[in-house]
């Protein structure tokens, strides 16, 4: 084992780049590494549109940010870590503002915000509507300037190391040449995002195959809240592209086949030509995807050959507006519908966007486990509850990358324990390798690709535990991932080169994803009301009693499940009613 | 029964080859698919082992940088339609190693990257209690050079890059230029010497191929061209002037 370092960083896009640069600031004796199965700059926070939400502006308040958060979450929302967040995410954007990022301006030169789902003040920070791409770009170009940040770029981490209950580092292999290493660690963070690839239809990017969460999960430590998927309300039918909520911030319609703004009836407030703050076409994402649905079940959507779509109408903005707020928006629609929202109608659906579960950390990013650490989307803190706000993403994984990099260097500058792990790691190593090399690469015959496994998972998870889930749909749901958790041991692998062997990585994705699949399925069957994001059928009601609570479900040495369920922390906002548009 | 269109495929595995070869592929011909959807179709259901690089498939990653039809594009914003009748031969970007298949070696590109000191350069960082202020005007000075998403079109397009490793290359340049013209930088003294050595910008010959193979708007060559005026304006004044007053 030669490959060593102080802190290794799993993932190189937002959150994982924030961590390395808190990493390498607080402390300069410090090895710290970004291990990361894409450039980073590929990162999937590329594709984050909208923006950003801090509160700068003197009509708003830390508070309001809060209660926004956390109402919008249906007090799920850990409160001591959203108070945290909002009072740290106005000094992490301006500290981007500081490190170049483009934002959006103001004729006097201020940062200019704008309005965005469920936020009662505007307080979204934008890069007209490529905000992440401009984090992300600006973040990975401010982290060459610290030549002590070592990279690994294309290595896919497939194992952590486990020593005693205690992380200490990682085996990934090196996609240009197929060598399997060790990386050694005092402390790891997890900043491989979100998991929406487990689904059919999702604004995902491809590397989105909840590696993260299924690694931390086989090392014993617990995922949290994993029944909370977000349906963003408008994806492009198809593809699956976002269409981003700034495009109703800044005035955008949602229109049934009649051209009637349901939304309406769905208790989010009366129309009105002009964007009303936390009404409307402003509400939360779970309710706007909700409404779809059951505009849907009345006959009101329109039937394409890619499923039921309503319509965003953005004609009564005009091309100004729209090449200035909206130019991606635009490029999108023409490129990938042949539509030009200046004339046209866009047509939208809703579509997995957003994982408010994951790895279950405390408000420093630490996890259960000694030197294990998560941030971003892969982490939850929670601040997100049962569903995510738009815009409080890009904020949270540079308030919590930052911090889980403080957290991560402080205890690998005091821990006292070598990097390197005795025969138990050497054996883990050995066991690791020899998955890859003979159960994986050296795989001979099988009956089906893998990606039948996979396409029937993504079914699956949209049949079982889709915006709507019932009792029996998950159990359905849990059988067939059984089945294929089965069928996947025996899939067929035809590519046995260790040269940028892209089968061999899509396999093990599939691995994580089955995983990640089955803990969503559990915890959503488990979790007997409705709340914010999680629907269900046979339980409509929100059930403070009985889960206002985290669950937290672990695996257990052979293989079982166990679940518990923690009290939400509660600090001034007591449960309430969400009230949108009135 | 779909439409059919073939697809050529560079193939190159160098356990296997000792140089490249070419595969067809029939796929079916879909309105909606662009290039990306039918090399995902091989992979899923015709052929496992073909790799290829990949992940937004919306443009703004950069990962998907192949060349079709002989011009260097983003496979995720070609559509198969307007590449019929086909065959459409699809290989790796020009001007790079290539790994495998289709995928080609950017370290190069990786270690120019740094040179060029692409962060805000401070004399004295300011406290982050409030932003530097940028007007809309001094945002429009750098914003277009901004937007370059690393996909490496311009690399593979670059007729000068083709021969000589060593010129920095346009995104580089362009990225330089970016932080330069930045009005929250004071850093371009500093990035000076890596873009006028030799291998900087009087390397490029201003074919502006770059460019045009640009999928985001980004104009590499006038980048390059107007740092080629401040250069020689500097060096005029070096000239001229005694050190005090440059």
């Amino acid at each position: 084992m030669t490959l060593s370092h102080d802190v290794v960083i799993v993932g190189g896009g937002g959150a994982g780049l924030r961590a390395a640069i808190a990493v390498a600031e607080s402390d300069p004796r410090l090895s710290v590494a970004v291990v990361s199965k894409v450039y980073p700059m590929r990162s999937h926070t590329v594709s984050a549109e909208g923006g950003a939400a801090a509160a700068i502006r003197s009509d708003d308040s830390l508070d309001e940010h809060a209660h926004d958060t956390i109402s919008g979450g249906d007090w799920l929302c850990d409160q001591a870590a959203v108070e945290a967040f909002v009072k740290e995410a106005p000094e992490e954007l301006l500290r981007l503002e500081h490190w170049g990022c483009p934002w959006s301006r103001e004729p006097d030169g201020r940062v200019a915000v704008r309005p965005f789902g469920g936020m009662r003040k505007m307080r979204t920070w934008f890069a007209a509507d490529k905000t992440g791409f401009h984090l992300l770009h600006t973040l990975f170009q401010t982290s060459l300037k610290y030549e002590r940040i070592d990279r690994y770029d294309e290595w896919y981490v497939t194992k952590l190391l486990v020593d005693d209950g205690r992380v200490c580092g990682v085996v990934a292999f090196e996609l240009m040449s197929g060598r399997i290493e060790a990386i050694t660690a005092k402390a790891v963070i997890l900043c491989t995002g979100g998991c929406g690839r487990v689904f059919p239809f999702t604004t995902n990017a491809a590397i989105k195959t909840g590696d993260g969460m299924a690694l931390a999960y086989r090392a014993g430590a617990p995922l949290k809240d994993m029944e909370f998927v977000q349906y963003h309300p408008t994806g492009l039918p198809f593809t699956g592209i976002l269409i981003t909520e700034a495009a109703r911030a800044e005035g955008g319609w949602l229109i049934n086949k009649d051209g009637y703004r349901y939304l309406q009836d769905y208790d989010l407030g009366t129309p009105s030509p002009k964007p009303v703050l936390r009404s409307m076409e402003l509400g939360p994402r779970d309710r706007l995807s909700q409404a779809f649905v059951k505009e849907a079940e009345k006959g009101r959507t329109v039937d394409t050959p890619h499923g039921q779509v309503v319509h965003l109408d953005l004609r009564h903005l005009g091309s100004t507006v729209i090449d200035t707020k909206l130019p991606f928006v635009r490029e999108l629609c023409l490129s990938y519908e042949h539509v030009d929202p200046v004339r046209e109608l866009i047509p939208v659906r809703p579509v997995v966007h957003y994982m408010m579960g994951g790895v279950h950390t405390d408000i420093h990013g630490a996890t259960p486990m000694e030197g294990l650490y998560a941030a971003g989307e892969v982490a939850c803190v929670s601040i997100n509850g049962a569903n995510r706000l738009g815009s409080n993403s890009l904020p949270e994984l540079l308030v919590f990358g930052a911090r889980a990099g403080q957290a991560a260097a402080a205890f690998a500058s005091t821990a006292v324990h070598g990097a390197q792990g005795g025969a138990a790691v050497r054996a883990q190593v050995e066991d690791e390798r020899r998955r890859l090399e003979h159960d994986l690469l050296g795989r001979d015959g099988g009956k089906e690709p893998i990606s039948a496994v996979r396409e029937e998972m993504q079914a699956t998870m949209e049949d079982g535990a889709g915006i709507y889930r019932s009792g029996e749909s998950l159990a359905r749901a849990a059988d067939r991932l059984h089945a294929l958790q089965e069928r996947f041991r025996t899939a067929r692998l035809e590519d046995h080169s260790r040269t940028f062997n892209t089968e061999l990585v899509a396999a093990l994705e599939l691995s994580f994803m089955l995983d990640v699949a089955e803990t969503i399925v559990h915890s959503a069957l488990l979790r007997e009301e409705s709340r914010g994001a999680h629907q269900r059928t046979d339980f409509p009601a929100r059930d403070d009693d009985r889960f206002l609570a985290s669950s937290l479900i672990y695996r257990n040495a052979d293989g079982s499940r166990q679940m518990e369920y923690p009290p939400v922390t509660i600090t001034r906002w007591p449960p309430g009613e969400r009230v949108y548009g009135r | 029964m779909a439409d059919l269109i073939t697809l050529r495929v560079t193939r190159y595995r160098p356990e296997n080859d000792t140089e490249p070869t070419t595969q067809d592929y029939e796929i079916p011909l879909r309105k909606e698919w662009a290039v990306l959807d039918g090399l995902n179709h091989i992979k899923d259901h015709l052929d496992g082992t073909l790799s290829y690089r990949w992940s937004c498939r919306m443009g703004i990653c950069g990962s998907c940088g192949m060349t079709v039809n002989g011009e260097p594009r983003l496979t995720c914003a070609t559509f198969l339609e307007d590449c019929a009748p086909g065959p459409i031969r699809v290989e790796p970007l020009r001007n790079f190693p290539v790994i495998r298949d289709l995928v080609v070696e950017i370290g190069d590109f990786m270690r120019k990257l740094p040179q060029v000191k692409p962060w805000v350069i401070r004399e004295e960082e300011a406290s982050i209690d409030s932003e530097y202020l940028q007007t809309p005007a001094e945002l429009d000075q750098y914003k277009q050079f901004s937007m370059c998403i690393n996909c490496m079109l311009c690399y593979s397009a670059c007729p000068v890059y083709a021969l000589d490793k060593d010129f920095l290359g346009p995104a580089a340049i362009a990225l330089a230029q970016r932080y330069n013209l930045d009005s929250r930088d004071q850093g371009s003294a500093e990035r000076m010497d890596v873009l006028s050595a030799a291998e900087g910008i009087w390397s490029c010959t201003f074919v502006g191929e770059c460019t045009t193979a640009c999928p985001k708007g980004v104009d590499p060559a006038g980048a390059i061209q107007r740092y080629k005026f401040t250069a020689a304006m500097e060096s005029l004044k070096a000239f001229l002037l005694p050190r005090g007053t440059r």
